[in-house]
């Protein structure tokens, strides 16, 4: 098993750190084998931004994905950069208010996260929002261990906060796969 | 105030034994639990999370981190900091190795334990700040002027990123001589699981210091504690033992002796030898299937992740390849290629330059089989895919 996953954006929504929690429960919260890439433009907001994890049961050779298995889309410019670089049977997860334009004839998973975070007080957690709705709609990694690694990645002030984007996440997620 | 290795404090500050991290605060934690107490830090894209991280973690164990004024200065602090006894480091990519370069003869000529940290990206010049390359492995070797040995490192995980910035320090106090760790873009920023060591599994090695009698002691000279060895015993300043400190070709006081031939081989000689001598026992590679190989791919760093995929590709198909890692690309291990050279047939050399350590290989593989270089430049590393061709040939 190795899945390739590529969550994009623009720079200051945190897909970065998105990809970082999960890499690290997959690697130190799970056995598995995992590695965490990424890429940006200079600006320290705005522009495109996308992290990049190889989860795999084996240990990894070349460090980048070569097909994408699952696409997290959190912005219109890296879906339309993104969405034909992946594999014929990958699962897509997009934020519908993000992506607007998002009907391309194929199956995609919806989760309103930035709704979600606002919801919640903050839309600085719309990427962990992501992150729980990425957990339940793709199945690969356990809940607990991906809650444990959002609580070890973000500052003891925002526990709290975190836990609950990424609990709202998990259930968003949940009922995206119900409506597909 | 003397900096002492605390390892419960270092072990409070890297925090749980097993994380998530990049690349480069790898090389942090690594210097860290080797015991470095002075950073004199430049920031530069891909190594500025090394002076960022020292910078963060480095006070709170009791060291000093410095902010300098460019790359040459950073490594002007670091040398200075050493002859006061300090471990110390810097990290730096391509433009500030260059600008490095005057000053690691420097440490080189001086005998100066320390360790230069080099996250590669492509050049010449500033060339592309946030990619990775492999262009500075034989800058590390030949890059500043005149006769030296290199010890330089190639680090394919982040795990080794941490593991040999270890060691680099210990063959770098061992030997006195500057040591260098030579990353890249693609590990330096890459995230994986790394494990940091109990303190019983950790081999630390610390320079061996001046003993003698002060009236007898000569400071650039085999050492006078133990036979037979080239590398001269540590006179930290202000212990009391006498010396002088000079890029100049100096006599076994250490002062200039610069207008005698024989001064200057018998000191040249010696500081090369130190560590030639010894290039036999510092071997250290990692061999894949090599038992029954037709081809090998030789390699180092990241590349050797690719060509790792590629090789496995190749056996899952029927080919026979094996894959001959560098972990210390210098020394070279001059034997050890021959000897596979005898083995195979073909050595594909992949590397994230248009042929460098090619070179090296061919030199001492050139007699005995073919030998193929694959370069890639433009800050990716190859893909699984185009390795997979070179071993079809095409």
């Amino acid at each position: 098993m190795k899945k390739d996953i590529r969550i994009c954006g623009f720079g200051g929504q945190g897909v970065i750190l998105a990809g970082f929690i999960i890499g690290k429960a997959a690697s130190v919260f799970e056995n598995y084998h995992a590695v965490q890439s990424q890429s940006y433009g200079p600006e320290a907001r705005g522009g495109a931004a996308r992290s990049e994890v190889i989860i795999s049961d084996e240990k990894i050779g070349y460090p980048r994905p070569v097909g994408v298995d699952c696409l997290v889309a959190m912005s219109q410019e890296s879906f339309d950069t993104y969405r034909d670089d992946i594999r014929d049977d990958a699962v897509i997860i997009v934020d519908p208010d993000l992506v607007k334009k998002h009907e391309i004839g194929r199956k995609l998973y919806k989760v309103h996260a930035l709704k979600i975070a606002e919801e919640l007080g903050n839309k600085i957690v719309t990427n962990i929002v992501m992150v729980g709705a990425f957990t339940s709609i793709y199945g690969l990694l356990k809940p607990e261990a991906v809650k444990e690694s959002v609580i070890d990645s973000v500052p003891k002030r925002f526990t709290e906060l975190n836990v609950k984007a990424f609990e709202r996440g998990l259930e968003a997620g949940k009922n995206a796969l119900k409506e597909l | 105030m003397k900096y002492i290795r605390d390892p419960k404090r270092i072990r409070e500050v890297l925090g749980k034994k097993v994380q998530f991290i990049l690349g480069d605060i790898a090389c942090v934690y690594g210097g860290l639990l080797a015991g470095v107490s002075f950073f004199g830090g430049y920031p530069i894209t891909p190594a500025s999370e090394v002076a960022e991280g020292m910078a963060r973690r480095l006070p709170r164990v009791g060291g000093v981190y410095i902010q300098m004024e460019d790359e040459i200065g950073s490594i002007a602090a670091v040398i200075g900091a050493a002859w006061g006894g300090a471990k110390s480091m810097t990290a730096t990519s391509g433009p500030g190795f260059s600008l490095m370069m005057e000053n690691y003869g420097f440490a080189v000529m001086t005998e100066t334990p320390c360790v230069i940290v080099n996250v590669q990206r492509t050049g010449p010049s500033t060339g592309q700040p946030t990619l990775g390359a492999q262009g500075d492995m034989m800058q590390v070797r030949w890059g500043t002027h005149g006769d030296l040995e290199a010890l330089a490192f190639a680090p394919s995980t982040v795990q080794e990123c941490m593991d040999f910035t270890i060691e680099a320090f210990n063959l770098s106090e061992k030997y006195r001589n500057p040591a260098c760790v030579m990353t890249d873009g693609e590990v330096g920023h890459l995230r994986e699981r790394v494990v940091i060591p109990d303190e019983e599994n950790l081999k630390i090695i610390d320079r061996r210091p001046a003993t003698i009698d002060k009236k007898d002691f000569i400071p650039f000279t085999n050492s006078q504690t133990i036979k037979n060895c080239k590398v001269p015993d540590f006179p930290t300043f202000g212990t009391g033992y006498r010396t002088y400190v000079t890029g100049l070709t100096h006599n076994e006081k250490g002062f200039p002796a610069t207008d005698k031939q024989p001064d200057h081989e018998r000191l040249v000689r010696r500081i090369t030898e130190k560590i030639s001598d010894d290039a036999d026992k510092l071997v250290m590679v990692e061999e894949m299937n090599l038992d029954d190989a037709d081809i090998a791919f030789v390699t180092y760093g990241a590349t050797a992740r690719p060509a790792e995929s590629a090789m496995e590709m190749a056996r899952k198909n029927g080919m026979k390849v094996g894959l001959l890692r560098l972990k210390l690309v210098w020394p070279f291990p001059n034997k050890l290629i021959t000897k596979l050279a005898k083995q195979v047939d073909k050595i594909i050399v992949p590397e994230m330059n248009l042929g460098q350590i090619v070179h090296p290989v061919t030199e001492f593989a050139c007699k005995h089989c073919e030998v193929v270089s694959a370069p890639k430049i433009g800050g990716e590393m190859h893909l699984p895919m185009e390795l997979y061709k070179y071993l079809e040939g095409k």
